[in-house]
């Protein structure tokens, strides 16, 4: 029981960080009708920006500061790069983020060199803040609870409550009214991709210290982000909720439970072959959970869209 | 994307009418020799070796673009087709009695059905939708299968991968594939015999299809088509012809490893399918021997090879999306109007300052490099052929000199250049 309380606990952690980013990406790709497949790359760069400036000037700067310098970039790139490649349509558009992923890793590696960052938790987190049964839970995951679900809060707010957040919905919706009731929508638009990165810049500053930052950093969880909003259904914000906290915790629990194939086969009545070392299949028999915690989300995702294209809470397939 | 298609159905037509075949197997022919007389040209092994990597990336670019330029899907896994063919072909490879009564030359036909045999199952509910979802599947199931070559060992061989003997098999008219030039006449054949049935492919009735299910799906479908069924068929034959670019791989390399497999080798071969134009059949060909030059050249004298790539890459989507094929093909009207002369001069003027800008960029991005992740105390550098110390104040100044003044003077050129290209390209008038 304690144990569960541990996992469900690291779940969400895991779940709230996946969210901070595909909630971006997911609004990203509402507006435009285009997956931004650089928006790891901007949750990298968060990590990086906030490690340089704590550095020089501690790490609270860097939390406020590093997601504005990233959701600038953002913007930037929205309006001098893909504002330029929408007009070949949506493959060049998916092609370019794909290459601007590449530039920025390659960039990352050039300014700082390949190595992992001695990016660290700041003192005042760094200690224990409570313990079940012997399993202790550090403050600073308690910290990155806080701050992702404040995130999604107030994103909802903006969103459902402000007249911005009207008119950003708006224009997702209708951007041809929306400019003819005269608000400048590619300005919307802009506004929001840098959001949307700067979002990603905060879960990059927050998760840098626990999950390491290195230039594989946006590698490792760029393709789970895009499952993710896949899972829960393109273009829906309270999809990338549901799917993150879904993966978040289904991955934790595959970590900790050390469930073997061979126990489940037989449990449902299938025996072990006798020369099982011999069998083409032995791989298949021998595999644990902890093995497959990782691919599990693309398994996931693969069911999804063959028997759910629009995702679990989406409501368009494409 | 639209409108870069350019190829006219109608005058191969009107040729075959005619009764001349010389023309249309020109380009052929002419392929076919070259590829003969390479290695006479170039002797050594090495080159040899780049030039065999140089075919394979080609049979494979061009499998990927029945995809993304005939098909209009996007892969972003397609390199798990020409992986598991190619993880077939070594274990054929090492199943001695059966790879010992067939001849070598045949190998890649098998890697070939594999990676068919696995685009006819994933391509069963991949193929449903073209664009983002295509995409996203395709993402997932190469993350999945890469992700299963450390799991499954029986078939993948976990870390170590899996290697063979090409020399086993049965000797192709005394010929045992021991020198490296015998396994480049191997693959140079499969090849030519490759990029022509893809190149009849595209000409066939479905090959046809595949362009008007990328234009307009709808219209397709109410001509009563099924635009599912037509991006299934050219799902599959990319999976086909990416197979046998696995069992060249295998047969030039003798190992396969999970890097065959991962996201990262099929980002490569978007990279040099849409480097070359995804417009033309003949782009990826480009584009295969651009990259692996670039690739040999510069990953030779430089550590940030990968970085240029990339920045290459992201210019080529942002202002040349037809690619190389592309900006040649641009030039046909002036050669037509018989004004390609006028342009020489223009760009001459434009883009020698340009690249020579370029030159004076890429060293001061060296430079930086050099200047901040160089050991403490190693302050000599060389580029271009000049050494000097990367911590003293000229070469800057040099660097950044050459820069401004080769971007400058090519910017200033550029309204010239804007205007030759126009005059060339308008019928008529004093020329």
């Amino acid at each position: 029981m304690d144990l569960i309380l541990v996992n469900l606990i690291d779940g969400l952690v895991t779940g709230l960080l996946l969210f901070m980013l595909s909630a971006g990406l997911t609004l990203i790709f509402s507006m435009m009708g285009v997956l931004n497949f650089a928006h790891a790359s901007f949750y990298m760069l968060g990590a990086y920006f906030a490690y340089s400036i704590s550095l020089a000037l501690g790490f609270w700067v860097g939390l406020l500061v590093a997601p504005l310098i990233v959701g600038l970039a953002g913007a930037g790139v929205e309006r001098y790069g893909l504002r330029r490649v929408h007009q070949y349509g949506h493959v060049p558009e998916l092609i370019f983020t794909f290459g601007l992923a590449l530039l920025i890793e390659e960039l990352v590696q050039f300014v700082w060199g390949k190595n992992q960052m001695p990016y660290n938790v700041p003192e005042i987190l760094n200690f224990t803040a409570f313990a079940i049964s012997g399993n202790s839970i550090p403050a600073y995951k308690i910290f990155m609870i806080f701050i992702s679900v404040g995130i999604f809060i107030g994103l909802l707010y903006v969103l459902t409550k402000t007249r911005v957040g009207m008119i950003i919905q708006a224009a997702l919706s209708y951007p041809r009214t929306v400019e003819a009731l005269g608000h400048n929508v590619p300005l919307i638009f802009m506004g929001v991709f840098g959001v949307g990165t700067a979002l990603a810049g905060v879960a990059g500053v927050i998760a840098g210290p626990v999950l390491g930052t290195f230039p594989g950093m946006a590698f490792v969880l760029g393709s789970i982000v895009f499952v993710t909003i896949v899972i829960g259904g393109l273009g829906s914000l309270w999809g990338a909720l549901v799917a993150s906290l879904l993966i978040g915790w289904i991955t934790t629990f595959a970590k900790s439970y050390n469930i073997e194939m061979e126990n489940v086969l037989n449990a449902i009545g299938i025996s072990t072959p006798e020369n099982l070392s011999d069998s083409v299949f032995r791989d298949f028999w021998s595999l644990t959970s902890p093995q497959i915690a990782d691919i599990l989300p693309y398994i996931l995702m693969v069911l999804i869209l063959i028997f759910r294209p629009a995702g679990l809470f989406g409501k368009r397939s494409s | 994307m639209n409108d870069q298609i350019k190829t006219d159905p109608s005058k191969a037509a009107e040729r075959m009418r005619a009764g001349s075949m010389i023309l249309p197997l020109a380009p052929w022919l002419i392929a076919a020799v070259v590829l003969a007389l390479l290695p006479q040209v170039f002797t050594n092994n090495s080159a040899l070796t780049i030039m065999n990597q140089m075919s394979i990336t080609i049979v494979f670019a061009l499998a990927y673009n029945m995809l993304l330029g005939q098909g209009g899907m996007l892969s972003f896994g397609h390199a798990v087709y020409a992986g598991v063919g190619g993880f077939a072909c070594m274990h054929i490879m090492n199943m001695s009695d059966f790879f010992a009564s067939i001849p070598l030359v045949i190998l890649p036909i098998f890697g070939g059905l594999f990676g068919m045999g696995l685009a006819m199952i994933v391509g069963s509910f991949s193929t449903r939708s073209a664009g983002t979802v295509f995409a996203m599947i395709s993402l997932g199931v190469g993350e999945l299968i890469a992700a299963c070559s450390v799991i499954i060992v029986a078939f993948f061989g976990g870390e170590e991968g899996i290697s063979g003997d090409r020399t086993y098999a049965q000797p192709f008219f005394g010929v045992e594939f021991l020198q490296q030039e015998e396994v480049y006449y191997l693959t140079a054949a499969w090849v030519l015999i490759s990029a022509a049935l893809m190149y009849l492919w595209s000409r066939t009735p479905v090959g046809r299809m595949a362009n008007a299910v990328r234009d307009n799906p709808e219209r397709a479908e109410f001509l009563g088509y099924s635009s599912r069924w037509v991006r299934y068929y050219s799902f599959v034959a990319s999976g086909f012809f990416a197979g046998v670019a696995g069992g060249l791989f295998a047969i030039n390399y003798e190992i396969l490893t999970e890097e065959n497999l991962n996201t990262a080798s099929s980002g490569v071969i978007l990279l040099v399918t849409f480097l070359g134009g995804v417009g033309f059949f003949f782009g990826p060909i480009i584009g295969a021997v651009a990259f692996t030059l670039l690739q040999t050249v510069l990953s030779l004298s430089t550590e940030l090879w990968a970085f240029y790539a990339g920045a290459l890459f992201v210019a080529t989507v942002m202002f040349f999306p037809g690619g190389l094929a592309g900006l040649i093909m641009m030039h046909v009207p002036a050669f037509k109007l018989r004004k390609a002369s006028g342009l020489i001069l223009p760009y001459l003027k434009t883009l020698l300052p340009g690249a020579i800008g370029l030159f004076g960029l890429a060293a001061l991005v060296e430079m930086t490099f050099h200047f901040r992740h160089a050991p403490p105390g190693d302050e000599e550098m060389t580029i271009f052929w000049t050494t000097f110390d990367s911590h003293s104040l000229m070469p800057w100044v040099i660097a950044v000199a050459i820069t401004l003044i080769g971007l400058g003077i090519a910017k200033a050129t550029a309204p010239s250049l804007r205007d030759a290209w126009n005059e060339a390209n308008t019928a008529g008038g004093a020329s």
